[in-house]
Protein backbone atom coordinates (compact mmCIF):
# COMPACT_ATOMS: atom_id res chain seq x y z
CA UNK A 1 0.00 0.00 0.00
CA UNK A 2 1.22 3.46 -0.82
CA UNK A 3 1.30 6.14 1.88
CA UNK A 4 2.56 8.95 -0.30
CA UNK A 5 2.56 9.18 -4.08
CA UNK A 6 3.98 12.05 -6.07
CA UNK A 7 3.09 12.16 -9.75
CA UNK A 8 4.86 14.59 -12.08
CA UNK A 9 5.32 17.14 -9.29
CA UNK A 10 6.80 20.48 -10.32
CA UNK A 11 7.25 23.10 -7.62
CA UNK A 12 9.14 26.30 -6.91
CA UNK A 13 8.95 29.93 -5.97
CA UNK A 14 7.81 32.96 -7.96
CA UNK A 15 7.45 31.08 -11.22
CA UNK A 16 10.90 29.49 -11.01
CA UNK A 17 10.63 25.70 -10.88
CA UNK A 18 13.08 24.27 -8.34
CA UNK A 19 11.75 20.75 -8.60
CA UNK A 20 10.67 19.38 -11.97
CA UNK A 21 8.53 16.42 -12.89
CA UNK A 22 9.23 14.27 -9.84
CA UNK A 23 7.31 11.03 -9.54
CA UNK A 24 7.86 8.65 -6.63
CA UNK A 25 5.78 6.47 -4.35
CA UNK A 26 6.50 5.66 -0.74
CA UNK A 27 4.94 2.48 0.69
CA UNK A 28 3.31 2.57 4.13
CA UNK A 29 5.81 2.13 6.93
CA UNK A 30 8.86 2.64 4.72
CA UNK A 31 11.57 5.28 4.87
CA UNK A 32 12.65 7.21 1.80
CA UNK A 33 15.77 9.35 1.97
CA UNK A 34 16.04 12.28 -0.43
CA UNK A 35 19.67 13.05 -1.20
CA UNK A 36 21.37 15.35 -3.65
CA UNK A 37 23.89 18.18 -3.87
CA UNK A 38 23.18 21.60 -2.36
CA UNK A 39 20.46 23.42 -4.23
CA UNK A 40 19.14 20.25 -5.85
CA UNK A 41 15.64 20.98 -4.54
CA UNK A 42 15.45 18.49 -1.66
CA UNK A 43 13.74 20.86 0.79
CA UNK A 44 11.40 22.17 -1.88
CA UNK A 45 10.38 18.62 -2.73
CA UNK A 46 9.50 17.98 0.91
CA UNK A 47 7.54 21.23 1.12
CA UNK A 48 5.67 20.35 -2.06
CA UNK A 49 4.78 16.98 -0.55
CA UNK A 50 3.53 18.79 2.57
CA UNK A 51 1.45 21.18 0.47
CA UNK A 52 3.47 24.18 1.70
CA UNK A 53 4.58 25.50 -1.69
CA UNK A 54 2.49 25.87 -4.82
CA UNK A 55 3.03 22.90 -7.08
CA UNK A 56 1.78 21.33 -10.28
CA UNK A 57 1.23 17.62 -10.61
CA UNK A 58 -0.38 15.49 -7.96
CA UNK A 59 0.45 14.57 -4.38
CA UNK A 60 -1.63 11.78 -2.91
CA UNK A 61 -1.49 10.97 0.79
CA UNK A 62 -3.33 7.79 1.80
CA UNK A 63 -4.91 7.85 -1.65
CA UNK A 64 -6.33 11.39 -1.26
CA UNK A 65 -5.12 14.45 -3.10
CA UNK A 66 -3.32 16.84 -0.75
CA UNK A 67 -4.63 19.82 -2.71
CA UNK A 68 -8.21 18.74 -2.01
CA UNK A 69 -7.70 18.29 1.76
CA UNK A 70 -8.59 21.06 4.20
CA UNK A 71 -5.70 22.68 6.06
CA UNK A 72 -6.36 20.86 9.31
CA UNK A 73 -7.11 17.57 7.62
CA UNK A 74 -3.80 17.79 5.78
CA UNK A 75 -1.99 18.57 9.01
CA UNK A 76 -3.46 15.46 10.59
CA UNK A 77 -2.15 13.36 7.70
CA UNK A 78 1.32 14.86 7.20
CA UNK A 79 3.79 15.97 9.86
CA UNK A 80 6.61 18.28 8.79
CA UNK A 81 9.81 19.39 10.49
CA UNK A 82 11.81 22.02 8.60
CA UNK A 83 15.56 22.12 8.32
CA UNK A 84 15.89 24.98 10.80
CA UNK A 85 12.80 24.90 13.01
CA UNK A 86 12.01 27.97 15.13
CA UNK A 87 11.92 27.12 18.80
CA UNK A 88 10.32 30.07 20.62
CA UNK A 89 12.69 30.85 23.48
CA UNK A 90 10.50 30.97 26.53
CA UNK A 91 8.15 28.08 25.74
CA UNK A 92 8.62 24.93 27.77
CA UNK A 93 9.23 21.60 26.06
CA UNK A 94 5.66 20.59 26.92
CA UNK A 95 4.15 23.82 25.56
CA UNK A 96 6.12 23.33 22.38
CA UNK A 97 5.22 19.67 21.88
CA UNK A 98 1.56 20.54 22.50
CA UNK A 99 1.61 22.75 19.41
CA UNK A 100 1.71 19.49 17.47
CA UNK A 101 -1.86 18.90 18.65
CA UNK A 102 -3.07 22.07 16.89
CA UNK A 103 -4.82 20.30 13.98
CA UNK A 104 -6.65 18.06 16.46
CA UNK A 105 -8.05 20.80 18.71
CA UNK A 106 -11.65 22.00 18.69
CA UNK A 107 -12.76 25.49 17.59
CA UNK A 108 -11.87 27.15 20.89
CA UNK A 109 -8.44 25.53 20.94
CA UNK A 110 -8.78 23.85 24.32
CA UNK A 111 -6.71 20.74 24.83
CA UNK A 112 -8.43 17.69 26.19
CA UNK A 113 -6.95 15.15 28.56
CA UNK A 114 -6.19 12.87 25.64
CA UNK A 115 -4.17 15.62 23.92
CA UNK A 116 -2.04 15.93 27.05
CA UNK A 117 -1.67 12.15 27.19
CA UNK A 118 -0.46 12.04 23.59
CA UNK A 119 2.12 14.72 24.36
CA UNK A 120 3.26 12.98 27.55
CA UNK A 121 3.65 9.79 25.55
CA UNK A 122 5.66 11.53 22.84
CA UNK A 123 7.96 13.14 25.42
CA UNK A 124 8.47 9.82 27.17
CA UNK A 125 9.33 8.02 23.93
CA UNK A 126 11.91 10.66 23.08
CA UNK A 127 13.35 10.56 26.59
CA UNK A 128 12.32 14.17 27.23
CA UNK A 129 10.05 13.64 30.25
CA UNK A 130 12.68 14.97 32.66
CA UNK A 131 12.96 18.14 30.56
CA UNK A 132 9.20 18.62 30.14
CA UNK A 133 9.06 21.89 32.09
CA UNK A 134 12.37 23.32 30.89
CA UNK A 135 12.32 26.37 28.57
CA UNK A 136 13.48 25.50 25.06
CA UNK A 137 16.41 27.93 25.26
CA UNK A 138 18.07 25.77 27.90
CA UNK A 139 18.21 22.66 25.69
CA UNK A 140 21.30 21.31 23.93
CA UNK A 141 21.35 20.78 20.16
CA UNK A 142 20.44 17.09 20.43
CA UNK A 143 17.66 17.81 22.90
CA UNK A 144 16.26 20.48 20.62
CA UNK A 145 16.11 18.07 17.69
CA UNK A 146 14.32 15.58 19.93
CA UNK A 147 11.86 18.27 21.02
CA UNK A 148 11.08 18.99 17.37
CA UNK A 149 10.53 15.30 16.80
CA UNK A 150 8.23 15.18 19.84
CA UNK A 151 6.14 17.99 18.37
CA UNK A 152 5.87 16.16 15.05
CA UNK A 153 5.04 12.87 16.80
CA UNK A 154 2.32 14.58 18.85
CA UNK A 155 0.72 15.48 15.52
CA UNK A 156 0.03 11.73 15.06
CA UNK A 157 0.29 11.93 11.30
CA UNK A 158 0.86 8.78 9.25
CA UNK A 159 3.51 10.44 7.11
CA UNK A 160 6.50 12.31 8.55
CA UNK A 161 8.52 14.67 6.39
CA UNK A 162 11.83 15.46 8.11
CA UNK A 163 14.11 17.99 6.47
CA UNK A 164 17.69 17.30 7.62
CA UNK A 165 16.77 16.00 11.07
CA UNK A 166 20.46 15.60 11.96
CA UNK A 167 21.55 19.18 11.17
CA UNK A 168 24.16 20.31 13.64
CA UNK A 169 24.39 16.98 15.44
CA UNK A 170 27.66 15.12 15.97
CA UNK A 171 27.99 11.59 14.66
CA UNK A 172 26.79 9.98 17.89
CA UNK A 173 23.77 12.22 18.33
CA UNK A 174 22.89 11.94 14.65
CA UNK A 175 23.02 8.19 14.97
CA UNK A 176 20.83 8.03 18.04
CA UNK A 177 18.28 10.38 16.48
CA UNK A 178 18.03 8.24 13.34
CA UNK A 179 17.83 5.07 15.46
CA UNK A 180 14.96 6.72 17.30
CA UNK A 181 13.13 7.64 14.10
CA UNK A 182 13.65 4.10 12.83
CA UNK A 183 12.30 2.54 16.04
CA UNK A 184 9.30 4.85 16.11
CA UNK A 185 8.33 4.27 12.50
CA UNK A 186 8.64 0.51 12.89
CA UNK A 187 6.55 0.54 16.07
CA UNK A 188 3.84 2.80 14.64
CA UNK A 189 3.93 1.85 10.98
CA UNK A 190 4.69 5.48 10.17
CA UNK A 191 6.02 6.45 6.77
CA UNK A 192 9.12 8.65 6.79
CA UNK A 193 10.55 10.85 4.06
CA UNK A 194 13.69 12.70 5.08
CA UNK A 195 16.41 14.63 3.39
CA UNK A 196 19.84 13.56 4.58
CA UNK A 197 23.24 15.05 4.01
CA UNK A 198 25.32 12.19 5.29
CA UNK A 199 25.29 9.56 2.57
CA UNK A 200 26.57 6.75 4.77
CA UNK A 201 23.76 7.35 7.25
CA UNK A 202 21.33 7.58 4.31
CA UNK A 203 22.49 4.10 3.34
CA UNK A 204 21.89 2.60 6.77
CA UNK A 205 18.41 3.62 7.97
CA UNK A 206 16.15 4.34 4.98
CA UNK A 207 14.75 1.54 2.81
CA UNK A 208 15.11 3.52 -0.36
CA UNK A 209 17.03 6.53 -1.59
CA UNK A 210 16.01 9.15 -4.13
CA UNK A 211 18.87 11.10 -5.68
CA UNK A 212 17.79 14.54 -6.81
CA UNK A 213 20.00 16.65 -9.04
CA UNK A 214 19.09 20.04 -10.42
CA UNK A 215 15.45 19.52 -9.49
CA UNK A 216 15.05 16.21 -11.30
CA UNK A 217 15.16 12.60 -10.19
CA UNK A 218 18.56 11.17 -11.06
CA UNK A 219 18.02 7.78 -9.46
CA UNK A 220 15.65 5.94 -7.08
CA UNK A 221 16.26 2.57 -5.49
CA UNK A 222 17.76 0.77 -2.55
CA UNK A 223 20.82 2.44 -1.02
CA UNK A 224 23.11 -0.13 -2.62
CA UNK A 225 21.61 0.54 -6.03
CA UNK A 226 21.77 4.32 -5.86
CA UNK A 227 24.95 4.97 -3.92
CA UNK A 228 27.60 3.98 -6.43
CA UNK A 229 30.93 5.78 -6.70
CA UNK A 230 30.36 6.56 -10.32
CA UNK A 231 26.93 8.12 -9.79
CA UNK A 232 27.93 10.12 -6.74
CA UNK A 233 31.01 11.49 -8.50
CA UNK A 234 28.87 12.56 -11.41
CA UNK A 235 26.07 14.26 -9.50
CA UNK A 236 27.99 15.70 -6.57
CA UNK A 237 31.11 16.57 -8.55
CA UNK A 238 32.93 14.74 -5.76
CA UNK A 239 35.63 12.18 -5.57
CA UNK A 240 34.46 9.26 -3.42
CA UNK A 241 35.11 5.64 -2.72
CA UNK A 242 32.13 3.44 -1.86
CA UNK A 243 33.07 0.62 0.49
CA UNK A 244 30.83 -2.11 1.78
CA UNK A 245 30.15 -2.55 5.49
CA UNK A 246 29.83 -5.97 7.18
CA UNK A 247 26.05 -5.80 6.85
CA UNK A 248 26.36 -5.12 3.15
CA UNK A 249 25.34 -1.46 3.26
CA UNK A 250 27.44 1.01 1.29
CA UNK A 251 29.87 3.31 3.11
CA UNK A 252 30.62 6.52 1.25
CA UNK A 253 34.14 7.82 1.92
CA UNK A 254 35.50 11.01 0.42
CA UNK A 255 38.82 10.64 -1.36
CA UNK A 256 41.40 13.34 -1.78
CA UNK A 257 41.48 14.61 -5.36
CA UNK B 1 1.27 13.72 32.65
CA UNK B 2 2.62 16.76 30.85
CA UNK B 3 1.76 20.08 32.46
CA UNK B 4 1.56 22.91 29.95
CA UNK B 5 1.69 26.62 30.77
CA UNK B 6 -1.99 27.45 31.05
CA UNK B 7 -4.27 29.78 32.95
CA UNK B 8 -4.83 28.37 36.42
CA UNK B 9 -7.21 29.28 39.23
CA UNK B 10 -4.41 30.78 41.26
CA UNK B 11 -3.54 33.12 38.35
CA UNK B 12 -7.09 34.40 38.33
CA UNK B 13 -7.15 34.76 42.11
CA UNK B 14 -3.88 36.72 42.19
CA UNK B 15 -5.02 38.98 39.38
CA UNK B 16 -8.47 39.51 40.83
CA UNK B 17 -7.04 40.37 44.25
CA UNK B 18 -4.63 42.87 42.69
CA UNK B 19 -7.42 44.39 40.64
CA UNK B 20 -9.63 44.82 43.72
CA UNK B 21 -6.77 46.47 45.63
CA UNK B 22 -6.09 48.84 42.71
CA UNK B 23 -9.73 49.80 42.25
CA UNK B 24 -10.32 50.36 45.97
CA UNK B 25 -7.14 52.43 46.22
CA UNK B 26 -8.07 54.48 43.17
CA UNK B 27 -11.56 55.17 44.48
CA UNK B 28 -10.35 56.17 47.95
CA UNK B 29 -7.37 58.29 46.96
CA UNK B 30 -7.84 61.74 45.50
CA UNK B 31 -7.77 65.47 46.08
CA UNK B 32 -10.72 65.15 48.47
CA UNK B 33 -10.51 62.51 51.21
CA UNK B 34 -13.80 60.64 51.32
CA UNK B 35 -12.70 58.21 54.07
CA UNK B 36 -12.78 54.46 53.51
CA UNK B 37 -15.49 53.75 56.07
CA UNK B 38 -17.82 56.34 54.60
CA UNK B 39 -17.22 55.07 51.06
CA UNK B 40 -18.00 51.59 52.33
CA UNK B 41 -21.17 52.98 53.92
CA UNK B 42 -22.12 54.61 50.61
CA UNK B 43 -21.66 51.36 48.70
CA UNK B 44 -23.70 49.53 51.35
CA UNK B 45 -26.39 52.18 51.12
CA UNK B 46 -26.50 51.86 47.32
CA UNK B 47 -26.88 48.08 47.65
CA UNK B 48 -29.52 48.12 50.35
CA UNK B 49 -31.24 51.40 49.59
CA UNK B 50 -30.34 52.82 53.03
CA UNK B 51 -29.02 56.24 54.02
CA UNK B 52 -25.55 57.16 52.83
CA UNK B 53 -22.94 58.80 55.06
CA UNK B 54 -21.68 60.83 52.06
CA UNK B 55 -23.08 64.22 51.07
CA UNK B 56 -24.64 64.56 47.64
CA UNK B 57 -21.52 66.29 46.36
CA UNK B 58 -19.21 63.61 47.78
CA UNK B 59 -21.40 60.93 46.31
CA UNK B 60 -21.10 62.63 42.91
CA UNK B 61 -17.29 62.72 43.26
CA UNK B 62 -17.34 59.00 43.96
CA UNK B 63 -19.75 57.85 41.26
CA UNK B 64 -19.45 60.47 38.54
CA UNK B 65 -15.75 61.37 38.73
CA UNK B 66 -13.67 58.66 40.31
CA UNK B 67 -15.53 55.51 39.30
CA UNK B 68 -15.75 56.21 35.54
CA UNK B 69 -12.12 57.32 35.60
CA UNK B 70 -11.03 54.09 37.30
CA UNK B 71 -13.06 52.00 34.87
CA UNK B 72 -11.72 53.89 31.86
CA UNK B 73 -8.13 53.57 33.11
CA UNK B 74 -8.69 49.84 33.50
CA UNK B 75 -10.17 49.48 30.02
CA UNK B 76 -7.43 51.52 28.34
CA UNK B 77 -4.68 49.66 30.19
CA UNK B 78 -6.24 46.30 29.32
CA UNK B 79 -6.54 47.28 25.66
CA UNK B 80 -2.96 48.55 25.33
CA UNK B 81 -1.33 45.64 27.16
CA UNK B 82 -3.40 43.03 25.38
CA UNK B 83 -2.71 44.57 21.96
CA UNK B 84 0.96 44.93 22.83
CA UNK B 85 1.19 41.22 23.66
CA UNK B 86 -0.57 40.41 20.40
CA UNK B 87 1.75 42.61 18.32
CA UNK B 88 4.77 40.99 19.95
CA UNK B 89 3.36 37.58 19.05
CA UNK B 90 2.47 38.41 15.47
CA UNK B 91 5.77 40.13 14.71
CA UNK B 92 7.79 37.69 16.79
CA UNK B 93 9.54 40.71 18.19
CA UNK B 94 9.72 41.55 21.89
CA UNK B 95 9.90 45.29 21.18
CA UNK B 96 6.69 45.48 19.17
CA UNK B 97 4.09 47.80 20.67
CA UNK B 98 0.49 48.64 19.79
CA UNK B 99 1.52 51.82 17.96
CA UNK B 100 3.84 49.98 15.58
CA UNK B 101 1.54 49.99 12.57
CA UNK B 102 0.80 53.70 12.50
CA UNK B 103 -2.04 53.93 15.04
CA UNK B 104 -0.31 56.63 17.09
CA UNK B 105 0.95 58.61 14.10
CA UNK B 106 -2.45 58.45 12.39
CA UNK B 107 -4.28 59.59 15.52
CA UNK B 108 -1.70 62.33 16.15
CA UNK B 109 -1.99 63.69 12.64
CA UNK B 110 -5.77 63.76 12.49
CA UNK B 111 -6.02 65.31 15.96
CA UNK B 112 -3.51 68.00 15.02
CA UNK B 113 -5.34 68.86 11.83
CA UNK B 114 -8.67 69.01 13.64
CA UNK B 115 -7.26 71.24 16.39
CA UNK B 116 -5.75 73.55 13.78
CA UNK B 117 -8.90 73.76 11.67
CA UNK B 118 -11.41 74.12 14.51
CA UNK B 119 -9.72 74.70 17.87
CA UNK B 120 -13.06 74.66 19.68
CA UNK B 121 -14.11 71.23 18.47
CA UNK B 122 -12.62 69.37 21.46
CA UNK B 123 -15.71 67.18 21.70
CA UNK B 124 -14.75 65.56 18.42
CA UNK B 125 -11.14 64.80 19.38
CA UNK B 126 -11.83 61.21 20.54
CA UNK B 127 -13.66 60.37 17.33
CA UNK B 128 -10.90 62.00 15.27
CA UNK B 129 -8.23 60.04 17.13
CA UNK B 130 -10.15 56.81 16.62
CA UNK B 131 -10.52 57.39 12.88
CA UNK B 132 -6.90 58.51 12.58
CA UNK B 133 -5.57 55.46 14.42
CA UNK B 134 -7.56 53.01 12.30
CA UNK B 135 -6.70 54.97 9.15
CA UNK B 136 -2.98 54.78 9.92
CA UNK B 137 -3.14 51.03 10.42
CA UNK B 138 -5.25 50.52 7.28
CA UNK B 139 -2.72 52.52 5.27
CA UNK B 140 0.13 50.39 6.62
CA UNK B 141 -1.77 47.20 5.92
CA UNK B 142 -2.56 48.24 2.36
CA UNK B 143 1.00 49.30 1.68
CA UNK B 144 2.39 46.10 3.24
CA UNK B 145 0.05 43.94 1.18
CA UNK B 146 1.02 45.62 -2.05
CA UNK B 147 4.71 45.06 -1.35
CA UNK B 148 4.53 41.45 -0.17
CA UNK B 149 2.83 39.27 2.37
CA UNK B 150 5.41 38.84 5.14
CA UNK B 151 5.53 40.43 8.57
CA UNK B 152 8.86 42.09 7.81
CA UNK B 153 7.26 44.00 4.94
CA UNK B 154 4.37 45.00 7.16
CA UNK B 155 6.79 46.29 9.80
CA UNK B 156 8.68 48.36 7.27
CA UNK B 157 5.41 49.70 5.87
CA UNK B 158 4.50 50.68 9.44
CA UNK B 159 7.76 52.57 9.82
CA UNK B 160 7.21 54.37 6.51
CA UNK B 161 3.59 55.29 7.26
CA UNK B 162 4.38 56.44 10.80
CA UNK B 163 7.26 58.67 9.63
CA UNK B 164 5.16 60.14 6.85
CA UNK B 165 2.14 60.89 9.02
CA UNK B 166 4.34 62.31 11.76
CA UNK B 167 6.04 64.53 9.18
CA UNK B 168 2.64 65.83 8.05
CA UNK B 169 1.67 66.41 11.67
CA UNK B 170 4.92 68.29 12.42
CA UNK B 171 4.51 70.40 9.30
CA UNK B 172 0.95 71.39 10.14
CA UNK B 173 2.08 72.02 13.70
CA UNK B 174 4.90 74.33 12.61
CA UNK B 175 2.52 76.42 10.58
CA UNK B 176 0.22 76.78 13.58
CA UNK B 177 2.39 77.00 16.67
CA UNK B 178 -0.42 78.54 18.71
CA UNK B 179 -2.14 75.16 18.96
CA UNK B 180 1.04 73.45 20.17
CA UNK B 181 -0.01 73.20 23.78
CA UNK B 182 -3.45 71.77 23.07
CA UNK B 183 -2.05 69.09 20.77
CA UNK B 184 0.84 68.33 23.09
CA UNK B 185 -1.52 67.99 26.04
CA UNK B 186 -3.57 65.46 24.15
CA UNK B 187 -0.56 63.48 22.91
CA UNK B 188 0.88 63.09 26.41
CA UNK B 189 -2.26 61.24 27.33
CA UNK B 190 -4.59 61.55 30.24
CA UNK B 191 -7.88 60.49 31.72
CA UNK B 192 -8.87 63.78 33.31
CA UNK B 193 -11.98 64.31 31.21
CA UNK B 194 -13.37 60.82 31.60
CA UNK B 195 -17.00 60.17 32.38
CA UNK B 196 -19.44 57.30 31.97
CA UNK B 197 -20.25 58.53 28.47
CA UNK B 198 -16.69 57.88 27.37
CA UNK B 199 -16.67 54.47 29.05
CA UNK B 200 -19.82 53.49 27.17
CA UNK B 201 -18.43 54.80 23.87
CA UNK B 202 -15.27 52.70 23.90
CA UNK B 203 -16.69 49.66 25.67
CA UNK B 204 -18.28 47.90 22.65
CA UNK B 205 -15.11 48.16 20.54
CA UNK B 206 -12.91 47.00 23.38
CA UNK B 207 -15.20 44.15 24.35
CA UNK B 208 -15.27 42.72 20.83
CA UNK B 209 -11.54 43.20 20.29
CA UNK B 210 -10.46 41.74 23.63
CA UNK B 211 -12.69 38.68 23.29
CA UNK B 212 -11.20 38.01 19.84
CA UNK B 213 -7.64 38.48 21.12
CA UNK B 214 -8.09 36.20 24.11
CA UNK B 215 -9.70 33.46 22.05
CA UNK B 216 -6.93 33.63 19.42
CA UNK B 217 -4.11 33.59 21.97
CA UNK B 218 -3.30 29.92 21.35
CA UNK B 219 -2.80 30.63 17.66
CA UNK B 220 -0.13 33.21 18.52
CA UNK B 221 1.98 30.36 19.93
CA UNK B 222 1.60 28.57 16.61
CA UNK B 223 2.55 31.72 14.65
CA UNK B 224 5.72 31.92 16.74
CA UNK B 225 6.94 28.85 14.83
CA UNK B 226 7.00 30.84 11.59
CA UNK B 227 4.59 30.75 8.68
CA UNK B 228 5.72 27.49 7.16
CA UNK B 229 5.49 25.44 10.33
CA UNK B 230 2.22 27.12 11.29
CA UNK B 231 0.83 26.11 7.89
CA UNK B 232 2.10 22.56 8.38
CA UNK B 233 0.00 22.46 11.57
CA UNK B 234 -3.15 23.38 9.68
CA UNK B 235 -3.18 27.08 10.59
CA UNK B 236 -3.47 29.80 7.93
CA UNK B 237 -0.94 32.36 9.17
CA UNK B 238 -2.11 35.17 6.88
CA UNK B 239 -5.72 34.85 7.99
CA UNK B 240 -4.79 34.65 11.68
CA UNK B 241 -2.60 37.76 11.36
CA UNK B 242 -5.37 39.70 9.66
CA UNK B 243 -7.91 38.86 12.35
CA UNK B 244 -5.71 39.49 15.39
CA UNK B 245 -4.07 42.63 14.02
CA UNK B 246 -7.49 44.04 13.14
CA UNK B 247 -8.75 43.29 16.65
CA UNK B 248 -5.61 44.66 18.32
CA UNK B 249 -5.75 47.82 16.20
CA UNK B 250 -9.42 48.32 17.04
CA UNK B 251 -8.60 48.04 20.74
CA UNK B 252 -5.65 50.42 20.35
CA UNK B 253 -7.72 52.96 18.42
CA UNK B 254 -10.43 52.88 21.07
CA UNK B 255 -7.83 53.32 23.81
CA UNK B 256 -6.12 56.18 21.98
CA UNK B 257 -9.42 57.93 21.42
CA UNK B 258 -10.23 57.73 25.13
CA UNK B 259 -6.87 58.71 26.58
CA UNK B 260 -4.42 59.99 23.99
CA UNK B 261 -1.08 58.27 23.56
CA UNK B 262 0.00 56.38 26.64
CA UNK B 263 3.32 54.69 26.06
CA UNK B 264 5.08 51.81 27.74
CA UNK B 265 2.02 49.86 28.91
CA UNK B 266 1.93 47.78 25.74
CA UNK B 267 5.54 46.72 26.10
CA UNK B 268 6.21 46.48 29.80
CA UNK B 269 3.07 44.68 30.97
CA UNK B 270 3.31 41.69 28.61
CA UNK B 271 6.99 41.29 29.49
CA UNK B 272 6.36 41.34 33.21
CA UNK B 273 3.59 38.77 32.73
CA UNK B 274 5.93 36.62 30.64
CA UNK B 275 8.64 36.73 33.28
CA UNK B 276 6.26 35.95 36.11
CA UNK B 277 3.87 33.43 34.59
CA UNK B 278 5.46 31.88 31.47
CA UNK B 279 5.86 32.64 27.79
CA UNK B 280 2.86 30.87 26.25
CA UNK B 281 0.51 33.42 24.70
CA UNK B 282 -2.38 31.44 26.15
CA UNK B 283 -1.27 32.92 29.46
CA UNK B 284 0.38 36.14 28.31
CA UNK B 285 -2.61 37.60 26.44
CA UNK B 286 -5.36 37.19 29.08
CA UNK B 287 -3.08 38.06 31.98
CA UNK B 288 -1.75 41.11 30.13
CA UNK B 289 -5.33 42.25 29.84
CA UNK B 290 -5.72 42.13 33.61
CA UNK B 291 -2.17 43.34 34.27
CA UNK B 292 -2.60 46.32 31.97
CA UNK B 293 -5.80 47.31 33.73
CA UNK B 294 -4.15 47.10 37.15
CA UNK B 295 -1.03 48.97 36.01
CA UNK B 296 -2.90 51.86 34.45
CA UNK B 297 -5.32 52.23 37.39
CA UNK B 298 -2.32 52.48 39.72
CA UNK B 299 -0.48 54.85 37.38
CA UNK B 300 -3.53 57.09 37.26
CA UNK B 301 -3.60 57.30 41.06
CA UNK B 302 -0.04 58.65 40.91
CA UNK B 303 -0.94 60.99 38.03
CA UNK B 304 -3.83 62.47 40.05
CA UNK B 305 -2.22 62.69 43.47
CA UNK B 306 1.54 63.25 43.07
CA UNK B 307 1.25 66.97 42.33
CA UNK B 308 -2.37 67.48 43.42
CA UNK B 309 -4.35 69.51 42.60
CA UNK B 310 -2.29 69.61 39.35
CA UNK B 311 -2.23 66.44 37.25
CA UNK B 312 0.79 64.70 35.79
CA UNK B 313 0.41 63.33 32.26
CA UNK B 314 -0.25 59.62 32.78
CA UNK B 315 2.20 58.70 30.02
CA UNK B 316 4.97 60.22 32.12
CA UNK B 317 3.90 58.16 35.11
CA UNK B 318 3.74 54.87 33.17
CA UNK B 319 7.26 55.33 31.87
CA UNK B 320 8.65 56.71 35.13
CA UNK B 321 7.32 53.88 37.30
CA UNK B 322 7.17 51.14 34.70
CA UNK B 323 10.78 51.23 33.59
CA UNK B 324 12.37 50.70 37.04
CA UNK B 325 9.79 48.05 37.92
CA UNK B 326 10.57 46.24 34.70
CA UNK B 327 14.30 46.31 35.41
CA UNK B 328 13.64 44.97 38.88
CA UNK B 329 11.61 42.02 37.59
CA UNK B 330 14.20 41.36 34.91
CA UNK B 331 17.03 41.27 37.44
CA UNK B 332 15.18 39.11 39.95
CA UNK B 333 14.36 36.65 37.23
CA UNK B 334 17.98 36.24 36.25
CA UNK B 335 19.35 35.59 39.73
Amino acid sequence: MTALRLTAVTAGYRGRAVVRDVSVHVPVGSWLAVIGPNGAGKSTLLKAAAGLVPSAGEVLVGGKSVAALGHRERARAIGYAPQTPSLPDGLTVTDYALLGRTPHLGPLGRESRSDLEVVSGALARLDLSALANRPLRTLSGGERQRAVLARVLAQQAGVLLLDEPTTGLDIGHAQSLLELVDRLRKADGTTVVSTLHDLTLAAQYPDRVLLLDNGEVAAVGTPAEVLTADRLSRHYAASVTVLTAEDGSPVVAPRRR
Amino acid sequence: MAKPTRLAWWHLLVVLAALVVAVVGAVLLGAIDLGWSRVLGEVWAQLTGGRSPLSEQESAILWQLRMPRVVLAGLVGAALACSGATFQGVFRNPLADPYLLGAAAGAGMVVTILVVLTPSATAFLPAAAFVGALGGVALTWGLGRSAGAGTATLLLAGVAVASFLTAVQTFVQQLNTLTLQQVYGWILGGLSTSGWGQVLTVLPYLAVALVVLCSCSGLLDVLALGDEEAASLGVRPGAVRLVVLAAASLATAAAVSASGLIGFVGIVVPHVIRLLFGASYRVVVPLSLAGGAIFLILADIVARTALAPAELPIGVVTAFTGAPFFVLVLRRRQT
